[in-house]
């Protein structure tokens, strides 16, 4: 059974490797997963921890995850976007394993999977 | 909604719209299998005008849209089985909900991973602070955020590998007290 011990061990791990802390408090990257009813109905909470655990796994900088409403494009959920800079990159019909590639081709590789966004849905 | 934790997920984005610092979960079974969903929040509350209206799918405070579904599909689950639905709200002073079910009914909804939604909300939201109870047969579990933060010393709770132990902790414990899966 998980006590708090095993927590402080968490902790004194983190405080002994302080420096691979991840902050994103200067994050160029913000990857948006819509956490309203039509998207959590959808799928969004498996796909919103995909995108944390691929990041955290790979161990990505510069990147804020973060939720927000409904979108207004219900139908196509599990949404996100991702904002860099002035652009902006809206996925649709989401699945955690869409997530994989779109955290390895477009948040490593800079390449937006185009076949995943809205403008190739019919 | 495939299971009653993404409900709980659903109506706690509610509390955290309504600026909510606290956000308390609870799961209780009592000795007839009847299972109770607590969700309360210290946020802005409603008016009583507001309270009447949003178990109206057809009311939303969005401008948006016309539609609000989240209440009416929680408040349905817990119908269905034959169970109850309430909402009581000061402005002010925050929001209850309670919704108890039959768990059963032919119609009952599994609860389904609740670690997920909790570990979840906590990851989103490290300036909010949640509790989260289970009870059953007299024994208690609890999960709370202000507990876990004192314990971490400013390191944050939305670390993976903090994440990953907030949702381990649940699950074990939550089953260790349910003794079963609902």
């Amino acid at each position: 059974m998980k006590s708090l011990q095993e927590l402080q061990a968490i902790r004194d791990k983190m405080k002994a490797n302080i420096s691979t802390t991840r902050d994103n408090s200067e994050a160029k990257v913000r990857v948006v997963v819509g956490m309203a009813t039509c998207g959590i109905a959808a799928g969004a909470r498996p796909v919103l921890n995909a995108f944390n655990e691929e990041i955290a796994k790979r161990g990505i900088e510069g990147v804020m995850v973060s939720q927000t409403g409904c979108i207004g494009i219900c139908q196509y959920e599990p949404v996100c976007e991702i904002f860099e800079g002035d652009t902006k990159t809206t996925y649709v019909k989401l699945t955690p394993e869409k997530v994989e590639r779109i955290v390895v081709e477009h948040l490593v590789g800079k390449k937006p999977v185009t076949e995943f966004t809205i403008g190739a849905v019919k | 909604m495939q299971e009653l934790s993404l409900n709980i997920l659903d109506i706690a984005q509610n509390s955290i719209v309504a600026d909510a610092t606290l956000i308390e979960i609870g799961v209780s079974v009592d000795k007839n299998d009847f299972l109770a969903i607590t969700i309360r929040d210290n946020g802005k509350g409603m008016s009583e005008e507001t309270v009447r209206n949003v178990i109206n799918p057809f009311y939303t405070s969005r401008t948006t849209r016309k539609v609000g579904l989240g209440v009416p599909f929680f408040k349905q689950a817990a119908e269905d089985t034959g169970g109850t639905f309430r909402i009581e709200s000061e402005l002010g002073k925050g929001t209850f909900i309670e919704a108890v079910f039959d768990t059963n009914h032919i119609d009952y909804t599994p609860l389904g991973a609740v670690w997920d939604t909790v570990s979840m909300l906590i990851q989103m939201n490290e300036n909010l602070d949640f509790v989260y109870t289970v009870r059953k047969d007299g024994a208690e579990f609890v999960c709370d955020t202000r507990q876990l933060k004192e314990i971490m010393e400013g390191m944050p709770l939305s670390d993976l590998a903090v994440v990953q132990w907030i949702k381990e902790f649940i699950r074990e414990n939550q089953t260790e007290i349910l003794k079963r899966s609902y």
